[in-house]
């Protein structure tokens, strides 16, 4: 074999070798395909197969219903009061994700020194790394017995599964994805604007609230925004603490049932294929999938524009 | 019109800065108080309940006969196969997305595209799984469906993670070896992917640590199933870790609740031993570089 048959064959091999990675590379693509295909196809079935008294759920109803009744007659299918649910345990959530998390991270960020921010962020990488599950169990039995006794002292009565302790747990799960996102916008924003705000006098605390912030602004907004999206597809915990109650209600001492919750619901009774029960789920899926794509597109957008402006 | 003192306004300001410095430090500790409530509380729970018997046993309507030997030869089952197919299209993509790709409209909406993947809630993947692997291929609620599901959904964060680390071996290592007369593929293989291998494997066992604790999308899968064998391939029917807990934490008597936390001991041990052999990797050869 001659030299230029040699790295012509080589050349060949190369080129064969890089057009497999290719194909392997649009696995991610067909996988997007696949999602949003079966997701569609099952949700159109949902909308075309038979209820038990015979008629059909209209996509107005299925957006628009308060009523939530799939497993008993008569059978209602309005997915307001999960959407509801779901949407009052995010803001518990997000609500304790601003406190802890943007703390977490301003504190990182302009107070502690190097020693402690090694300690803090271990700490906070064991509590991103905690299963789902295992923060359903605490929510459960750590938190709801304390927020029960507190109510009572209160005069209030509280239901064992209820979204406050479902979103106060989810809160600290998503505090560590919250105070990472925000840190990094924090420590990208220019020394000089610090030096600058010193130099007119300023406190630590002023330099950090009335420049440092506002100038990390929009990853701080991104961090919160795809906060929320990882609350609204989070399902364990609400599964496990939340209910299985469909109330239509924003009261977090009552038993309510998320979008992800309902999922698992069916899914433990294995759905016969093609039944109503089966096609709602993918429904509800498709409901949830595009809530949280767009919250993610939102924040990925903000992440960018912070990062072009410095 | 009265006068500030400014003297005083210091002070406030002074006081003020002490505060916010105080304030800060409590929302720091209430996330490791929680942390150290957690796990006190399951410590609580189900220190009595973990031993040999508990891990060298199948579930049973008795909580004292009860174990988690079904779940967690499934966890194994479900996770060898995760990983033997995971890693190599995971590496194959990011190798191509960040060697071979040149920058057309496709190989950007590719990159965007494995990003927001990475934010689709897992539930999500385990309802696809179930009509595709499950029902659309027939293989019914078996350990192959449940890694096919569990590869998809890790996919994204190994390949993010490959991609970060092949980005940071210095572009040098390429400008030299084809200076000395190989071709790219060459360069990419011999050169700059051993480089990468450690961010590589710390990604990989993060994903892996991830999908062992994963439920949603394996109840999704397999149900609730009540097995009193241990799975002998990838086509037998199987539970994992995280649903056999939730089954025990959707039981009403409190001697259930008790194997859960024994469960969830087991469960975080593994998982902090990954994550700690991660952590130091990447440490050890950050350092290293």
């Amino acid at each position: 074999m001659s030299y230029t048959e040699y790295t012509k064959s080589r050349r060949l091999k190369e080129k064969i070798a890089i057009l497999i990675l290719k194909s392997i590379a649009l696995i991610s693509v067909i996988t997007t395909i696949a999602i949003l295909s079966f997701l569609i196809l099952e949700t159109f079935n949902f909308f075309t197969t038979e209820m038990e008294d015979g008629g059909f759920v209209k996509p107005w109803d299925f957006l628009f219903g308060t009523k939530w009744t799939p497993l008993f007659k008569p059978q209602s299918f309005g997915i307001l009061p999960l959407v509801a649910g779901t949407l009052l345990v995010t803001v518990i959530a997000v609500t304790v994700a601003i406190i802890l998390g943007l703390s977490t991270a301003i504190f990182l960020s302009e107070y502690a020194p190097e020693n402690l921010r090694r300690v803090i962020k271990p700490i906070l990488e064991i509590l991103a790394g905690i299963p789902t599950v295992v923060y359903g169990y605490f929510a459960l039995t750590c938190i709801t017995p304390i927020l029960i006794d507190f109510s009572e002292v209160f005069g209030l009565s509280m239901i064992i599964f209820n979204a406050l302790s479902a979103g106060l747990v989810m809160g600290i799960m998503i505090t560590p994805m919250v105070s990472t996102i925000s840190e990094d916008a924090l420590i990208s924003v220019p020394q000089h604007l610090r030096d600058a705000s010193y130099a007119m006098g300023a406190k630590k605390f002023q330099t950090a609230f009335r420049v440092v912030v506002p100038a990390a602004l929009s990853g701080i907004a991104a961090s919160l925004v795809l906060g929320i999206s990882r609350a609204i597809g989070e399902t364990m915990i609400v599964t496990i603490a939340a209910g299985s109650t469909p109330n239509f209600t924003l009261n977090p001492l009552e038993s309510i049932q998320a979008m992800t919750a309902f999922v698992v619901q069916i899914s433990l009774g294995e759905a016969p294929h093609g039944s109503l029960e089966y096609t709602t789920i993918f429904a509800v899926g498709l409901v949830l999938f595009l809530m949280t794509l767009s919250l993610n597109i939102f924040g990925k957008w903000l992440v960018n524009r912070y990062s072009e402006n410095y | 019109m009265t006068t500030i003192n400014p003297d005083n306004k210091f002070k406030v300001r002074e006081r003020l800065d002490k505060g916010v410095n105080f304030l800060l430090a409590i929302s720091i500790f209430i996330a490791f108080a929680t942390l150290l409530a957690l796990i006190f509380d399951i410590l609580n729970d189900g220190w009595k309940w973990f031993d040999w018997q508990f891990i060298n046993s199948y579930p049973s309507r008795k909580p004292e006969i009860s174990g988690i030997k079904a779940a967690f030869f499934g966890t194994l089952w479900v996770m060898s196969i995760t990983a033997i197919l995971s890693i190599p299209i995971g590496v194959c993509t990011a190798l191509y997305l960040e060697m071979f790709a040149e920058e057309t409209r496709f190989n950007r909406f590719i990159k965007l595209n494995i990003s927001n993947l990475a934010g689709v809630p897992s539930i999500i993947y385990g309802i696809i799984g179930m009509a595709i692997f499950v029902e659309f291929f027939q293989m019914g609620r078996v350990i192959l469906a449940g890694s096919l599901t569990m590869t998809l959904l890790i996919l994204p964060i190994i390949i993010i993670a490959s991609q970060e680390s092949i980005k940071q071996v210095p572009s040098y290592y390429l400008d030299a070896a084809l200076a000395l007369g190989s071709t790219k593929w060459q360069a990419v293989i011999m050169v700059i992917l051993p480089q990468a291998i450690p961010g590589i494997v710390s990604g990989f066992i993060l994903a892996m640590s991830r999908a062992i604790g994963e439920s949603a999308p394996m109840i999704a899968i397999s149900a609730l199933v009540y097995l009193t064998f241990l799975p002998s391939g990838p086509l037998d029917r199987f539970t994992v870790m995280p649903i056999q807990i939730y089954n025990w934490i959707s039981q009403p008597q409190d001697d259930f609740r008790g194997l859960a936390a024994a469960g969830i001991i087991l469960l975080l041990i593994m998982l902090l031993s990954l994550n700690s052999f991660a952590i130091f990797l990447r440490d050890y050869f950050q350092r290293r570089n």
